[in-house]
């Protein structure tokens, strides 16, 4: 285990150093101590190893990771785990706005709440909330999963393309042309999946599915001011 | 984008360092605004007397008589204390309209930062080290208090640009965002007699809450109504004479922190700004919900009474 002391390392030095980190590294488990919510903790990483932060970190922690596994024993600052590609990324406490924003791949979770706009543009991310979103989360979600085992904020979902989002608590309000939708068998296994791997304490059967309505995928004259 | 800090001491034996432990968050947040940084504190309540902050371009001149000058316009004990740009009058309680008729005569380009029983209001341009800095704020004692660094996006760098903004007797405003329809409220407000000194939008905001608590409303109601009439961003920080408030607009895109612990409660722009307060590894962390006025009080210090608006 190699431990980075952020009161005595600089953030570019930390992150160089992390991002140096071969596929075949064998210096696979780093510790972080002294965040103190500094902003853009491990980002950029492209290689399979485990770095848990000690703390609660700024704005944009984990940001674009790849492989990597980031765990933070804290909260996340806005904007965490931001254009994820894959690999995965854990928060011990709660997520700032825009958590798992423009994600592309691998799995955030999130075991305490998510705030506002949790999943914007994802992309095929697989976000894992244990607890509530704030409002327009999942707006323009294009592709992936959203998991909330709480509840949901107001205008969730508001322009979604084709992503999935289950909702074990109440949704506030649904945004444009996101719809309930029925939860078939498949649902049920996929989501068993995300719970399962987000360490969630929750059936599968306890949630609700909304998805796209394919109402707004072309141009329509009667939704014009 | 601007940095907002606050703290409110429920633990009397922390007063002390009040103006240590702000400052330091202030410090921190400069990043987020390096062009003027201010703050208001809240210090004792001495029951025969009450303040005015005042700034001069020309302090050296501006201050050299004004005790005196003002002692003799109000017929009463005047006592002033300066520190650097800025000097404290204290002055009969009761006796704040009065002054300020009295300041108008004896210099009109003396410009005043706050009114009030408690408070006391310092801003400058410059780097938020540095103002703190100039006016000693480390050495401060009080019950509570809020500052604000600022990054410019809608008007001037000047001293007058600064926040905090004094809204009334004993309370200003501190503001990250920026408002939209501040042209069109200005002209609105001065209509109303309101005096508005700038073209800056918080100011407008601040203008607008005195002008709603003139016409009857408590600043809760003024906050609240302010998500209806106010367009565009902001996480507002107000403080008042017991305690202080905050409303985020209903997108909530400007940040906000909020830890609690049984000494205190504080605020940050960011979390970063909270990290050397005492037991907030242990503290009560979370974000303040959009279109929601909170107030802490040191008249019911138990809990926060909450609002949906």
């Amino acid at each position: 285990m190699q431990t980075i002391d952020m009161d005595s390392t600089a953030r570019r030095d930390l992150n160089a150093t992390l991002q140096a980190q071969a596929e075949a590294t064998n210096q696979t488990a780093w510790e972080i101590v002294n965040p103190k919510g500094s902003h853009a903790i491990a980002v950029g990483l492209d290689a399979p190893i485990e770095v848990t932060v000690k703390g609660s970190t700024g704005y944009y922690c984990a940001g674009m990771n790849k492989q990597a596994t980031v765990h933070v024993a804290g909260s996340a600052g806005p904007g965490v785990a931001e254009n994820m590609m894959s690999g995965t990324v854990v928060i011990d406490g709660d997520a700032s706005q825009y958590a798992g924003a423009t994600g592309n791949g691998g799995t955030l979770i999130i075991k305490g709440n998510a705030s506002s706009r949790c999943g914007i543009s994802m992309k095929g991310i697989d976000i894992i909330v244990h607890g509530n979103v704030g409002h327009m989360s999942a707006f323009m979600a294009q592709s992936g999963n959203l998991v909330v085992c709480g509840d949901a904020g107001d205008a969730l979902g508001d322009s979604i393309y084709e992503a999935r989002l289950f909702v074990r608590g109440s949704v506030k309000s649904l945004g444009a042309d996101c719809i309930e939708k029925e939860m078939r068998p498949e649902h049920l296994s996929m989501l068993t999946e995300l719970l399962a791997r987000g360490g969630c304490d929750a059936n599968a059967e306890e949630f609700k599915r909304y998805g796209s309505a394919r109402k707004l995928y072309n141009f329509n004259i009667d939704n014009a001011y | 984008m601007c940095g907002i800090v606050g703290l409110f001491l429920k633990d009397r034996s922390l007063e002390p360092k009040l103006g240590a432990m702000l400052t330091h968050m202030l410090i921190t947040m400069t990043d987020r605004g390096p062009d003027s940084a201010g703050i208001a504190i809240y210090g004792e309540d001495r029951p025969a007397v009450s303040k005015l902050t005042v700034q001069s371009e020309t302090p050296d001149q501006a201050f050299a008589t004004l005790e005196d000058d003002l002692s003799t316009a109000l017929g009463g004990p005047v006592t002033l204390r300066r520190k650097d740009t800025h000097a404290v009058l204290e002055i009969p309680r009761g006796q704040i309209t009065p002054t300020r008729a009295a300041l108008e005569m004896i210099d009109p380009t003396l410009r005043v930062m706050s009114s009030g029983d408690t408070v006391e209001i310092y801003k400058e341009v410059g780097l938020p080290k540095d103002v703190a800095d100039r006016f000693d704020l480390r050495a401060m004692a009080g019950t509570h208090g809020i500052g604000h660094t600022r990054m410019a996006t809608e008007s001037a760098v000047t001293t007058l640009g600064a926040h905090p903004f004094n809204t009334g007797p004993d309370q200003c405003l501190v503001h990250n965002g920026s408002l939209s329809n501040h042209n069109s409220l200005r002209r609105k407000l001065r209509r109303e007699g309101i005096h508005i000194e700038t073209e800056n939008d918080t100011e407008v905001g601040a203008a607008y809450l005195t002008w709603r608590m003139q016409n009857g409303a408590t600043l809760g109601e003024a906050l609240e109504s302010s998500l209806n009439d106010l367009d565009g961003f902001f996480t507002f920080l107000v403080g008042t004479k017991d305690g202080f408030g905050v409303v985020r607009d209903p997108i909530a895109c400007k940040p906000a922190v909020m830890a609690e612990t049984d000494q205190y409660v504080a605020f940050g722009s960011e979390y970063r700004a909270l990290v050397n307060l005492p037991g907030i590894d242990l503290a009560r962390v979370w974000e303040p919900e959009p279109a929601t006025v909170y107030f802490w009080s040191h008249a019911d210090t138990s809990t926060p009474t909450e609002k949906a608006a």
